[in-house]
């Protein structure tokens, strides 16, 4: 198993050779009007959802990978 | 540390381009918060402003504050009630640097027998067009725990968070997100009150306690997935999966589906569901053999075989204020969730004069509101 350091220098690797390539974007900025749209945003709350994350880790074994609202806890 | 370095150098390679990426709008939120449920209230304000700089720098700010009243089914059944009250003091920073945010926090939580500090990176890219946003961070927290009534206990733990958050535009109307986390702890990691129970054949229930111990190390990875579609009439649904397992054997898995249904221009409203499901700890059990029987010990409840079942809503008015004349707009939510905890195997000690080990099975609701007001200057 490679070591959680190794995968994020392998990840930023990859970020940083991505800016020598140019991929075509298949969804135009033009169509973009619905994804843009508040209502799709991944966390429009943020200070509600960090809250149900800490009332969640603080009742459960399981913890982290909670996306664009993530962090740590700092709470045990 | 040589690995961190080499990333370390890898982030300052970084590709600039052209095109600007955006920090998230000025804005600031007032919350009341409050739960209920097995015996424990929790209530307080909490507070969370950020604002931006010449659209390329940002800095957020948070307080919150837990007042916890607690007669828990721990508790009642080891220990006395108790109040006490917990603060978190938060502050970031965000740099944009073309399609590259960098950003740094740290925060303090204290209370009366536990401080914690936690420190954070991490940095984000959009490419492919801005399709993809891909993030990495690493948090790093340090917390005291001492234990009220025993100047001489003192102990620590220390922490790390490796993660990376994938967000994918997929079509014109669904978006894709990854996230992988691996979590390790060092430290003193149980609660220095909690007790075990064991068979002990001369108490008079039948059993007596000894405190908890657990191992000094726990090293949790979590997985997750998300789909949001944004739905032809104006709305948006979206499922999401998370794997966790660590090394403590506890394994879990956690679902969720929520919808979103705006009304004209002011009204928003949400319903969520989620499901939450999850194997108990190795060196878990509700009722031990006998005193000592292994190295390590534990009747945590958050560390049995449980579920959790969550069910809610929210509502935002969204308007713009007549007499705050420097906010943009403004926004009243109200968000309600009622949790179904169940456990399948810790007991109810409530119930006496049974067999030890024949108790009911614990379970118990939660009612968890959010009222706040949110404001765009």
């Amino acid at each position: 198993m490679m070591r959680p350091a190794r995968v994020i220098a392998t990840l930023i690797a990859l970020i940083a050779a991505s800016g020598c390539a140019r991929i075509e974007p298949w969804v135009k900025p033009y169509e973009r009007e619905d994804i843009a749209d508040p209502i799709m945003a991944w966390d429009r709350d943020p200070v509600s959802s960090s809250y149900m994350r800490h009332v969640y880790e603080s009742r459960e074994g399981a913890r982290g990978a909670a996306g664009a609202s993530g962090g740590g806890c700092g709470c045990n | 540390m040589q690995l961190i370095r080499t990333a370390g150098l890898l982030v300052l390679l970084l590709p600039a381009t052209a095109v600007a990426g955006v920090l998230a709008e000025d804005r600031a939120d007032l919350m009341y918060h409050y739960y209920d449920g097995g015996g424990v209230t929790i209530d307080g304000p909490s507070l969370l402003v950020r604002k931006k700089f010449a659209e390329k720098y940002a800095v957020n700010a948070s307080y919150y504050v837990d007042m916890v009243s607690s007669a828990s089914i721990d508790v009642i059944t080891t220990a006395s009630r108790y109040s006490e009250e917990r603060t978190q003091y938060g502050v970031g920073f965000e740099y944009l640097r073309g399609k590259v945010t960098y950003a740094a926090a740290f925060s303090n939580s204290n209370e009366n027998d536990y401080n914690a500090d936690t420190a954070s990176v991490s940095i984000s890219q959009d490419m492919f067009g801005d399709l993809t946003t891909v993030a990495l961070s690493f948090t790093r927290g340090w917390d005291d725990v001492t234990r009220r009534g025993d100047p001489v206990f003192a102990d620590e733990i220390d922490r790390r968070i490796y993660g990376v958050d994938i967000s994918q535009v997929a079509t014109r109307r669904l978006i894709l997100g990854f996230s992988f986390e691996t979590i390790t702890e060092e430290g003193f990691l149980n609660n220095p009150y909690r007790q075990v129970r064991f068979v002990d054949p001369d108490a008079a229930l039948g059993y007596s306690y000894e405190f908890e111990r657990y191992p000094r190390t726990r090293t949790g990875n979590a997985v997750s997935a998300r789909a949001r579609w944004f739905l032809p009439y104006r709305a948006a649904f979206q499922a999401d999966y998370r794997f966790y397992n660590d090394t403590w054997e506890i394994s879990s898995s956690t679902a969720e589906l929520s919808y979103t249904h705006p009304h004209g221009d002011e009204w928003t409203f949400d319903v969520h569901y989620r499901f939450y499901d999850q194997d108990a700890a190795e060196f878990y059990s509700d009722l031990f053999p006998r005193e000592n029987f292994q190295n390590f010990l534990a009747r945590d409840k958050e560390l049995s075989t449980m579920q959790s079942h969550t069910l809610g809503f929210g509502i935002a008015y969204e308007f713009k204020p007549s007499r705050f004349e420097f906010l943009g707009k403004a926004a009243v939510n109200f968000k309600y969730d009622r949790i179904r905890f169940k456990y399948d195997d810790f007991r109810d000690l409530r119930s006496t004069g049974l067999a030890p080990g024949t108790e009911p099975l614990y379970e118990f609701d939660a009612d968890v509101i959010r009222l706040f007001f949110s404001g765009w200057f």
